[in-house]
């Protein structure tokens, strides 16, 4: 028996029509297979009507590259990108609700803040959100500093991220099909 | 019939009228289904079109979608289904499941609670697009009339085209009851839907220099071929290449069976030739076709000296069981006429072709002895069922199967002289799919001969159909191969589960009692003497008729490569494996 692939962190990006069900379509790809979505997102692309999801998923690339042409073999998904976190610049965004009067008795809170990049939100006399934008564990390494002054609650969102290619393929793929378009019959009798 | 006026703002139609007249400008003339509350107003519509629309009251809705599979495969055409909401809807999720699994074209319309009570619910609502997303090609929920249209039009577009599939609309009931006023357009386009792909030469290229250079090639063909209407350009492609062909099960009757190259079918009950012969090859084509578990047993050990190319129109089947050294993306036939070009004449390793009957002779010894000659008393197996009932139809009906030893033998023992003659579940494996398919084939095909091959278990599965083939008359030739038993199951039991018959034996009722009380012909066969004429009786005319067939229950299929073995390993019987010095001892 061969070896085992290496199981790595792995980002799947997917751009797709903007209808209801689509994540529906998508996350069952991954529960067939068992295998579990750490973070996701959606949202706008650059281009307009057309949607973006970002997840991410522990696995091998022998797997994720069968669940990527699975992804896009769904009618309503235009194209399916696999990336390690190599090919991409990616971020998350954390928020930390703390409760004021503990931060308050903390002489360092200014240089905390200042040191992790982060910045107050919102402070009223009983909590205090602070916000922190970056990677993983950086926002892993301010939830440490802070959870002595009793983090009330706190969020991470799914990694949003674009490409270091200097090709955009979305762009290539629908001026693609914007020829393939022009190039059918016209159908109506 | 009268000339339908054009759907304008003068001349306004409700949404469920509109859907009727959509479905019959996509070439529509038969549909499978069933009413219920949430689909009223499209069966009032419905009562209004019974000229230019043939609708089948099904018995129940998993019937309908049987159907509507046996239909599409039969003729190549879309199998449409309309069938009620929620319990009419969750009664069609197998087919979907089995559609998708065969690639089988097919529009299935599910009613829906208003919109207003979805979410909360409601009488018979179920949802639809959560449970069959998985499962179908595409599926949508409209809501408002004026989407009825383009709702059509994509799912028709979607469910034939590129690898065919099962389409899902779920048309809430205010749809059905709003207005239209646009015409309904066919479309060809979806910019996120590449359905033809262009044929590439360098792959083109890159299979045919490694088809030169192959000493012991192996062509499998698959369904494919079939959908691609591919059969005469896989013919050509082989002759000229001198390439053997092999069929995997729903590929069977893309070439005819008594072709010189043609040597025989893959899989866990395929023949000796092409599955031992899979392993010794060099270079392997597979044709639309996607290297299921069942055809390759142990994918580890499958075809371990052979370069692989693969044709496939989907490309998510490339490298998903086996690795490809060149993937083909391409309609079948395209890319077998683009190939007959490319390599032209070539000769095989001496001895290649002939390895493969060699093969068959020690198959024939081993297995078709037994299977297909044996002595007067002893008991009747599905086997010589088949092979009579092939010979009685010159080798030229279209043979529906239903799931287990009765599909096996069928695919093992029918022969094929035309196209679209073998209509089977493959890739799901339902049992009760045989009944109602058969119905669809012969609805779709009346001009030919549809006989339904079944065990006593799967015919108890949709047995209500037998209603829809009275009312109907619908004239398909219903072989019990009756064994008291879930043979199948009973086989593994026999062989791997040291004979523990847990929950498989079947105490049956009077099978031709039944067919009496539906007003079909039958006849009970008891004996091997019996048989012959009770033959003929069935193919005397065109009507409806059962046989009841005793069949020895300690019949099983062999060959067999037992579950998680490579596809060299080969039962003969249930003592007896196949070597390779069988063929040099001859």
């Amino acid at each position: 028996m061969s070896q085992p692939a290496p199981r790595q962190l792995f980002t799947v990006t997917v751009y797709s029509e903007n209808c209801v069900g689509l994540l529906n379509q998508v996350s069952v790809i991954f529960t067939r297979r068992c295998l579990n979505i750490e973070d996701v997102s959606a949202s706008v692309s650059s281009v307009p009507d057309i949607h973006k999801l970002t997840l991410t998923t522990w696995s091998d690339r022998p797997t994720m590259e069968k669940v990527v042409k699975q992804i896009e073999k769904r009618i309503d998904v235009l194209r399916v990108f696999l990336f390690t976190d190599d090919d991409i610049v990616y971020q998350e965004i954390s928020l930390y609700k703390v409760s004021t009067q503990r931060l308050l008795e903390e002489q360092d809170l200014e240089s905390i803040i200042r040191h992790h990049s982060a910045r107050i939100l919102e402070m009223t006399p009983d909590y205090t959100v602070i916000e922190k934008t970056g990677h993983p564990w950086e926002t892993e390494a301010l939830f440490d500093r802070l959870r002595r002054y009793d983090i009330k609650q706190f969020v991470r969102s799914g990694r949003v991220c674009v490409t270091k290619s200097p090709v955009e393929y979305i762009d290539m793929f629908l001026e693609e099909q914007n020829r393939r378009q022009n190039g059918n019959n016209d159908l109506s009798d | 019939m009268k000339e339908l006026q054009e759907i304008s703002p003068e001349n306004p139609v409700s949404g469920a009228e509109a859907l009727v007249r959509a479905i019959i400008a996509e070439d529509t003339d038969t549909v499978f289904g069933y009413p219920g509350g949430q689909i009223l107003p499209v069966y009032d519509a419905l009562y209004d079109y019974t000229d230019r629309l043939n609708h089948i009251l099904v018995r129940h809705e998993q019937g309908a979608i049987h159907a509507a599979q046996g239909f599409a495969r039969a003729t190549g055409r879309t199998g449409v289904v309309i069938v009620t909401s929620g319990p009419g809807a969750a009664n069609v999720v197998t087919g979907l499941s089995d559609a998708m699994m065969d690639s089988t074209p097919l529009v299935v319309i599910t009613g829906q609670v208003g919109a207003q009570y979805l979410g909360s619910d409601a009488f018979q609502e179920t949802d639809v697009i959560g449970i069959t997303q998985p499962i179908t090609k595409w599926s949508l929920q409209v809501r408002r009339a004026e989407d009825i249209n383009a709702a059509v039009a994509r799912a028709f577009f979607i469910a034939r085209s590129g690898r065919p599939g099962p389409v899902v609309l779920d048309i809430a009931r205010d749809a059905q009851t709003g207005i239209v006023d646009t015409p309904y357009r066919k479309i060809n386009f979806i910019r996120s839907y590449d359905p033809s792909p262009v044929l590439n030469k360098s792959q083109i290229e890159a299979a045919a220099a490694i088809i030169r250079q192959a000493k012991r090639p192996l062509i499998l063909a698959g369904q494919g071929v079939a959908i691609s209407g591919a059969e005469k350009a896989l013919a050509r492609f082989a002759e000229k290449a001198s390439l053997p062909v092999a069929n995997t099960l729903l590929g069977l009757s893309t070439i005819p069976s008594d072709h010189p190259l043609y040597k025989g079918m893959l899989g866990m009950h395929g023949n000796v030739g092409p599955n031992h012969n899979t392993n010794r090859a060099d270079v392997i084509i597979g044709v639309g076709m996607r290297f299921d578990d069942r055809v390759t047993g142990l994918a580890s050990g499958y075809a371990p000296d052979a370069k692989i190319i693969h044709i496939d129109i989907d490309p998510s089947e490339f490298d998903k069981v086996v690795a490809s050294t060149v993937a083909v993306h391409a309609d079948a036939r395209e890319a077998l006429e683009a190939l007959t070009e490319a390599v032209g004449e070539r000769s095989n390793e001496e001895g290649w072709l002939e390895s493969f009957d060699r093969c068959a002779r020690i198959e024939d010894r081993e297995v078709f002895e037994a299977e297909l000659r044996r002595k007067d008393q002893a008991p009747m197996t599905m086997g010589e069922v088949v092979a009579t009932i092939s010979e009685a139809t010159a080798h030229d009906a279209i043979a529906v199967t239903d799931v287990g030893q009765n599909q096996m033998m069928a695919s093992r023992y029918f022969r094929f002289r035309s196209p679209r003659s073998f209509i089977s579940s493959g890739g799901l494996g339902t049992m009760g799919f045989g009944l109602p398919a058969s119905m669809g084939a012969k609805i779709g095909r009346p001009d030919r001969t549809v006989v339904c091959f079944l065990g006593d278990g799967g015919f108890q599965m949709t047995v209500q159909e037998l209603g829809t083939i009275m009312e109907y008359g619908i004239g398909v030739k219903i072989v019990i191969m009756n064994n008291n038993f879930l043979g199948n199951v009973r086989q593994w039991q026999n062989l791997f589960y040291h004979r523990r018959f847990s929950q498989t034996p079947l105490l049956n009722p009077d099978f031709n009692m039944i067919a009496a009380a539906y007003g079909i012909q039958s006849l009970e066969v008891r004996s091997r003497a019996e048989l012959p004429a009770a033959i003929e009786a069935m193919l005397a005319d065109d009507k409806a008729f059962l046989l009841n067939i005793d069949i020895d229950p300690t019949d099983m299929v062999f060959p067999m490569t037992p579950a998680g073995k490579t596809v060299d390993t080969i039962m003969l019987s249930p003592d007896i494996y196949f070597t390779p010095e069988m063929i040099e001892k001859k």
